[in-house]
């Protein structure tokens, strides 16, 4: 398995290049240096040397993708591209274009993150299980047809709403939780209980039908019906055998996004007014400080990849069945 | 000529669209095997009863889909022979609902309200100025009396809802006398069939739907022009308007998006499928590469790119509404381009198990060329994975749209949409007293859409599934 | 006579709209074993699961009684049910692959099920589930109790099955086709297994299965099952000795055996009614060569046929004097296949080996390979049957596709007509295209589903150009179909409009199109019922009277070797080991393998008497064949010497080589 593992690392490095210059591509020849120094300048005070100094400023100055100029090596070494994506790899982000310290900022932003997404995932889940089980225990009853018609109304309803509701009516109407803002420590948990309930109902129309169909799906095998040839009960059944062959698909669909949990979530992030990587990432895109969203999509891209790694590790553990090599 | 149709590129790729839906019809119609799932589909309840309401909201957006600018109506000099068009382009929805794009207000109005909802300074005919709710230009402006209001709008709402039916009343007879000739039989007999629900197609279900609609459509239809319906919004613009021009947004989105990474998707995932080794190797590796970068971020970043390159390029384009346009073709590029991975892998999963199948190694067998398999057997069997796809991402592309214009990377600021509506909507439920109607339209027009859209996808993914239809 | 054990009366049951079990009646007495036979789709499955009350969610019991020791089970509380279930009445199920969970270890599904009748204690409980791994045969038990189902190979699947239906002692098992998903080798030891398990403890066994041989070896007594309801019923040396019915009497007449060589077998016509309508009459009627007026009309009574001998048929009236003649033997001889014995090989392969890599570690080099197919040589002669025979896993498919080129070999010669074929790229491979054609298994699979009969035939004329305009190919498609038996219309429609046996008709069909001299038929009938195997038999041996066809016939089913082929090469793990013509190998084998293979197959005559020459243990991992002979560690007769080196081929005729090393050479 340490060779798989090893194997897969590696496999990383191309993806991450293919990340990298792929951003380049976007950000730097659709939007050269130049144009992003007029920007920066403004209208103005754009003139010749400005720009020039800016470009220098901000390490702008090389040739993008290939050094003519340059010696050997240094045709490709001496250039925007490696300069740039290079330092990405030892987890070195710079500086933003308004001259704070990405790492820091990161490092610093990414526990508010995790404290709205960690526990709406975990509540989510189990929330999501016990309902699915619920349904799937009243099956072709019509606790069934009127849990999937809710759970499709569910579906149907934006992300946005939950969140404008959730403020509206527990924020506003009942005044039970601050609508939005963040605090360290125990003091900050006010701030949480809003988020992580509208992030959870947010998620139970869709998670709760996925699992649903999953445990449905395995219901129906023949194991089953050798269970149930045993003599077992419906309870023992569901929970000894179906529940287990079921959790695997479940649980690693949950590793996989347990890396990106960092990451924050955007539209929750910024309505809450929490300083999270989800409301920096914004904040970044609106200001068009591309230093941050280059690396935030780098940063993204290393934990996708974490993820798939480890989700291959889970299967390992959860599926006798299942070897890496 | 009183008027220059206008293609937009959008429209252009709505129209090919409809051209490519209505060519799979007439194929469809020919072939058995692709004519028994739709007739799945067509015996459900549930299928009839969506497809009535995503048929309206096409008809809608296909009415806003067809552009053209007015003759100038000031032709003075006479003699020059080029006539002059207005700048302004317009759809024909607009020109149907010239009446609510034209009758704004001053700010906001409360639905069916005949005064403003903020006060504002009048100066009464006496000289005094007064601070109160002035009434408004448009809305209820034919009432002498304004507390009159609820018996008029009850008269004119049930005026409505009679004409809309007696419209539906029409569609009826028409019907059921298309239907009863193509059986043989007396279309009084077939309405009795219809009114009993014994028909194989569940035609009651789709007429119920349908007369609730007309009767609806007839009621607001009639009420608008007196009334906003659904109040105006900061600027006084109608709302209900803004909800039915954002209906072609929502739809574009949802279908132009998956057509425009159709080709690459099924071309790559086949080819990966079918060739394995190292075409395999590089069509894992880019869109392995291409999911890494999370979605969110790559399409901020391209649209960041795109709004620099437009504000550099200025220039280059004719007027907002075009530029407006691209912006949301670009978007449903980007979407594409973040979406197309997980059909691909699909695709390339299926035919990594057609390409074993006995009917291929049979065809190698008969020295039939790899061009000719893949046509022939590999791609019309993947293409229910297609259809499944295409309708299951509908409705989740119509909630991104919403979710990216809220953070300012969807569509055009200028744009209707309803993204557009909830981002200028969402602080005024912070007023007092709360301005609701944005936000409640924006609601009910998305999910009215998205919930007919889900269905629909359940109805279509049953019919089309044969490992479901196994199962049944 | 004491009480029977179980008595079902009038059970009638229904899956949607269709009736597929209707007023069935049995009776079983303890400790006997009783067959329910029938083919696919007559009801057989579905009976065992309403006995159990484990129909699937559309299914409903309509009516009926059944009787386990006097109680009614159907007229128990779910609850109730659950205690009877596994405890009294056990069931296994044929496909052990999917029937055991497999995220759960051997020993906890063992237990579950101890615990669940027996309610013993802990370390009682563990100690039982080595108890009945033991009893069923399992070596090392407490090892094989701590790994998971895909660890275990088929027929160890099965024997875990049977523990955990015994963990309960129950009175009676159901056994739906407990070995049909297993090899003949395998099929014998489980069977084995069924039968000594039941002297030691009285069971009772209700076995369903489709395979007149294994009801003739291990029943006491058989119900036959036709369209949901049971035709005849009755002791099993009395059915083989005088089958009543018209539909049994063909059923057995259409098994291929050796004597029927050069003959046609008797073949039904037709395909089971659907069951979603109303009967009027017998069910048989439509397909039944001897059905007289009423058939259609009447619902044929039950007629007393002999002591015990129970049928349902019209023939069996007491105005019907010819009663005891039910459908003899109606064969017509059929002409003998053109001797091409001396000919020269028109295909020749010689010594083919195909290889699958197995990657690993950090830069996935290659540390082994499966060696699918490793070193076989066969020679097929013009208009001849050349048959592959092997058990699955041996590699027999792999080799005949990698004849025609749809696998690439990894060495070796293929020489057709005295061309090299092994190497050839796609495009230098086309024109041989033409002359070799190959049918497959699964007449299911083994079509395009959207596109039309026509087209299907069509395909090869159009792709190697005998045919340009699509009239034509229809027209040619039409001619094909006459020739296998089909309605020319037939080329306006979708294959699943039709049955099994027309599929494969129909891909017999499109083989022929391209007028080739040799068919690879990888299990052409296995997929099939043995009425339906039949036609196409026959069809394939008139084909290659008429047309000259050699066949490289792949098969596990030495009965239609017997009937068919002309020589026969036995593999094993990937190598041959030993061929020669029919006669030799199946009256005078050499290889004890072959021997072996031989006797496992159950014969469809209780009369016969058997030398059983039993297998133990599984075939090894293709990955790790044994040293030396790749049979030794399972041969009952291997000398210290056949672990050393593979054994040489040594010819005991001219025609007949084995490698063994048991066998002298020339002699």
């Amino acid at each position: 398995m340490s060779a798989y593992i090893l194997r897969r690392l590696l496999y990383a490095i191309p993806i991450l290049i293919g990340v990298n210059l792929l951003t380049f591509v976007l950000f730097f020849v659709v939007n050269s240096p130049d144009d992003m120094a007029r920007m920066h300048l403004g209208e103005k005070r754009v003139t010749a040397e400005a720009v020039a100094a800016w470009k220098a400023d901000h390490g702008y100055d090389r040739p993008m993708l290939y050094n003519a100029e340059a010696e050997g090596l240094g045709r490709l070494t001496e250039t925007i591209f490696f300069d740039k994506s290079v330092r990405l790899f030892v987890f070195d982000f710079g500086s933003s274009d308004d001259g704070r310290d990405i790492g820091r900022d990161i490092a610093q932003r990414m526990w508010p993150s995790l404290a709205i997404a960690l526990p709406v995932l975990l509540v989510g889940l189990a929330f999501n299980i016990s309902y699915a089980l619920f349904i799937v225990f009243f099956r072709a009853t019509y606790v069934d047809l009127a849990s999937v018609v809710l759970l499709v109304t569910m579906m149907s309803i934006s992300g946005l709403f939950y969140i404008i509701g959730g403020q509206f009516l527990l924020g506003k109407l009942f005044q039970l939780v601050p609508i939005s803002g963040y605090d360290s420590g125990l003091a900050g948990l006010k701030f949480l209980v809003l988020p992580v309930i509208v992030g959870v109902i947010g998620g139970i129309g869709a998670g709760t039908r996925w699992y649903r169909t999953l445990f449905l799906e395995e219901i129906g095998r023949d194991y089953v019906r050798t269970a149930r040839a045993k003599g077992l009960g419906e309870r023992l059944v569901l929970f000894r055998h179906v529940l287990r062959n079921a959790l695997i698909p479940i649980l690693t669909g949950v590793v996989v996004v347990l890396p990106l949990l960092f990451m924050g979530s955007l539209i929750t992030e910024s309505f809450f007014a929490i300083p999270g990587l989800g409301s920096y990432t914004i904040d970044a895109i609106s200001n068009q400080d591309f230093a941050i969203v280059r690396s935030m999509v780098f940063l993204g891209a290393v934990l996708y990849i974490l993820g798939l790694i480890l989700t291959d590790i889970s299967y390992t553990l959860a599926d006798p069945r299942v070897r890496l090599q | 000529m009183p008027l220059m149709p206008v293609v937009l590129w959008t429209d252009a790729l709505l129209y090919l669209l409809l051209a490519l839906l209505g060519g799979f019809a007439w194929h469809a119609a020919r072939h058995e095997h692709l004519r028994a799932p739709w007739r799945r589909v067509a015996r459900s309840r549930i299928g009839v009863v969506t497809l009535v309401v995503l048929g309206c909201y096409l008809l809608v957006a296909v009415l806003d889909s067809v552009h053209l600018r007015l003759r100038l109506a000031d032709q003075s000099g006479a003699t020059s022979a080029e006539t002059r068009y207005s700048p302004e382009v317009l759809s024909l929805l607009d020109l149907a609902l010239a009446g609510l794009r034209s009758q704004s207000e001053k700010t906001y109005s409360a639905p069916f309200a005949t005064h403003l909802y903020v006060k504002e300074a009048i100066e009464l005919p006496d000289g005094r100025v007064l601070r109160d709710y002035p009434r408004l230009v448009h809305g209820g402006a034919h009432l002498d009396d304004p507390a009159a209001r609820g018996l008029d709008i009850l008269w004119r709402g049930l005026l409505g809802a009679l004409l809309g039916l007696a419209l539906w009343g029409a569609i009826l007879f028409a019907l059921s006398a298309a239907l009863a000739r193509r059986r043989g039989i007396t279309p009084a007999l077939m309405r009795a069939r219809i009114k009993a629900g014994r028909t194989e197609v569940p035609w009651r279900a789709a007429l119920l739907t349908l007369a609730s609609i007309l009767a609806l459509g007839g009621a607001v239809a009639l009420l608008a022009g007196h009334y906003h319906v659904l109040g105006t919004d900061k600027v006084g613009e109608d709302v209900l308007y803004q909800a039915l021009k954002s209906v072609r947004t929502g739809l574009l989105i949802g279908t132009l998006t998956t057509l425009v990474m159709l080709p690459a998707a099924l071309l790559l995932g086949i080819m990966a499928g079918y060739f394995r080794g190292w075409v395999d190797d590089l069509i894992q590796y880019l869109y392995t590469t291409l999911n890494a970068i999370p979605g969110v971020l790559l399409i901020a970043a391209a649209v960041l790119m795109l709004q620099v390159y437009m504000s550099n390029h200025a220039e280059d384009f004719a007027s907002l509404v075009e530029r407006a346009d691209l912006r949301l073709l670009f978007l449903c590029l980007i979407l594409g381009v973040t979406s197309w991975t997980g059909l691909c892998r699909l695709l390339r999963g299926e035919t990594l198990k057609l390409r074993e199948s006995d009917y291929v190694q049979a065809a190698s067998a008969l020295g039939v060329g790899h061009f000719t398999i893949i046509g022939r057997h590999i791609l019309p069997n993947v293409m229910h994975i297609v259809l499944i796809t295409l309708v299951l991402d509908f409705s989740g592309l119509v909630l991104a749209e919403a979710v990216l214009s809220y953070v300012n990377i969807g569509v055009d600021p200028t744009m209707n949409s309803w993204g557009n509506m909830i981002n200028g909507a969402r602080l005024e439920l912070a007023r007092e007293p709360v301005v609701w109607w944005s936000l409640s339209a924006a609601f009910v027009f998305m999910f009215t859409l998205v919930l007919a859209a889900n269905l629909f996808a359940d109805v279509v993914r049953d019919a089309f599934d044969p490992r479901l239809r196994g199962a049944a | 006579m004491s009480a029977p054990l179980l008595e079902v009366e009038g059970l009638s049951t229904t899956i949607g709209a269709a009736r597929v079990v209707d007023d069935l009646r049995l009776e079983l007495a303890r400790g006997e074993t009783f067959a329910l036979l029938g083919e696919s789709g007559c009801g057989k499955s579905m009976t065992a699961l309403s006995l159990m009350r484990l129909l699937p969610p559309a299914g409903r019991i309509e009516s009926g009684a059944v009787r386990l020791d006097g109680v009614d089970l159907l007229r128990l509380s779910e609850a109730e049910m659950r205690r009877v279930r596994g405890a009294r009445l056990a069931m296994i199920f044929q496909e052990p692959q999917t029937s055991l969970n497999p995220v759960m270890r051997i020993g906890a599904q063992i237990a579950e099920a101890v615990r669940l009748h027996a309610g013993a204690a802990a370390a009682a409980v563990d100690a039982r589930v080595l108890e009945l791994l033991h009893a069923v045969g399992i070596p090392d038990p407490e090892r094989r109790a701590r790994e998971y189902p895909h660890q275990l190979s088929g027929g160890m699947k099965q024997r875990v099955m049977i523990a955990m239906a015994l963990a309960g002692d129950p009175e009676l098992l159901i056994a739906d086709e407990p070995t049909t998903a297993l090899d003949v080798t395998i099929q014998a030891q489980v069977l084995g297994l069924l039968k000594t398990l039941q002297q030691q403890s009285g069971l009772a066994v209700l076995l369903i299965t489709h395979d007149l041989g294994v009801v003739a070896e291990t029943a006491e007594r058989l119900a036959v099952m036709y369209a949901g309801e049971i035709v005849e019923t009755a002791t099993t040396a009395a059915f083989f000795a005088a089958p009543a019915h018209p539909y049994s009497r063909m059923l057995l007449d259409s098994l291929p055996t050796a004597d029927k060589r050069g003959a046609r077998l008797a073949a039904i016509p037709g395909r089971v009614p659907p069951l979603d309508r109303a009967f009027t009459g017998c069910r048989f009627v439509e397909r039944c060569p001897r059905a007289l007026a009423r058939c259609a009309e009447q619902l044929p009574p039950w007629h007393e046929a002999g002591a015990g001998h129970w049928v349902r048929c019209h023939l069996w009236d007491a105005d019907q004097v010819d009663a005891a003649t039910v459908a003899a033997p109606a064969v017509a001889e059929g002409e003998q296949a053109p001797a091409g014995e001396d000919a020269a090989p028109l295909l020749e392969v010689a010594d083919l080996k195909v290889h699958f890599p197995i990657h690993r570690g950090v830069l996935r080099r290659v540390v082994g390979q499966v060696r699918a197919v490793d070193g076989v040589s066969l020679q097929l002669r013009p208009g001849r049957t050349l048959a592959l025979v092997g058990e699955s896993g041996c590699g027999k498919t792999t080799a005949g596709k990698a004849l025609l080129q749809l696998i690439a070999p990894t060495a070796g010669s293929i020489r057709y007509q005295g061309h090299e074929l092994a190497g050839l790229g796609h495009r230098r491979m086309r024109r041989f295209r033409k002359d070799l054609q190959i049918i497959f298994q699964d007449p299911h699979a083994s079509m395009n589903p959207r596109m039309l009969v026509g087209d299907v035939i069509g395909e090869g004329l159009q792709a190697l150009g005998l045919a340009r305009t699509r009239p034509e190919r229809l027209r040619r498609a039409a001619e094909l179909l006459e020739l296998v038996g089909m309605p020319g219309a037939a080329v306006e429609r979708y294959p699943h409009e039709f049955s099994g046996g027309q599929r494969q008709r129909i891909c017999i069909a499109r083989a022929l199109a391209v007028d080739p001299r040799v068919i690879v038929c990888d299990e052409p009938t296995s997929a099939l019922d043995v009425s339906v195997q039949a036609q196409i038999l026959n069809l394939l041996k008139d084909l290659q009277a008429r047309l000259g066809l050699s066949y490289l016939f792949i098969t596990h089913d030495l009965s239609v070797v017997a009937y068919l082929a002309h020589e026969v090469a036995v593999m094993y793990l990937g190598r041959v080991v030993e061929r020669g013509r029919v006669d030799e190998i199946l009256e005078r084998p050499r290889h004890p393998y072959t021997r072996a293979l031989l006797s496992a197959v159950p014969v469809a005559d209780p009369r016969a008497e058997r030398r059983t020459l039993r297998l133990e243990g599984d075939m090894p991992s293709p990955s790790a064949p044994p040293p030396g002979c790749h049979f030794h560690p399972r041969c009952p007769e291997a000398r210290p010497e056949c672990a050393l080196a593979y054994p040489e081929g040594r010819a005991v005729s001219a025609t007949h080589r084995v490698h063994c090393l048991l066998v002298e050479a020339g002699r």
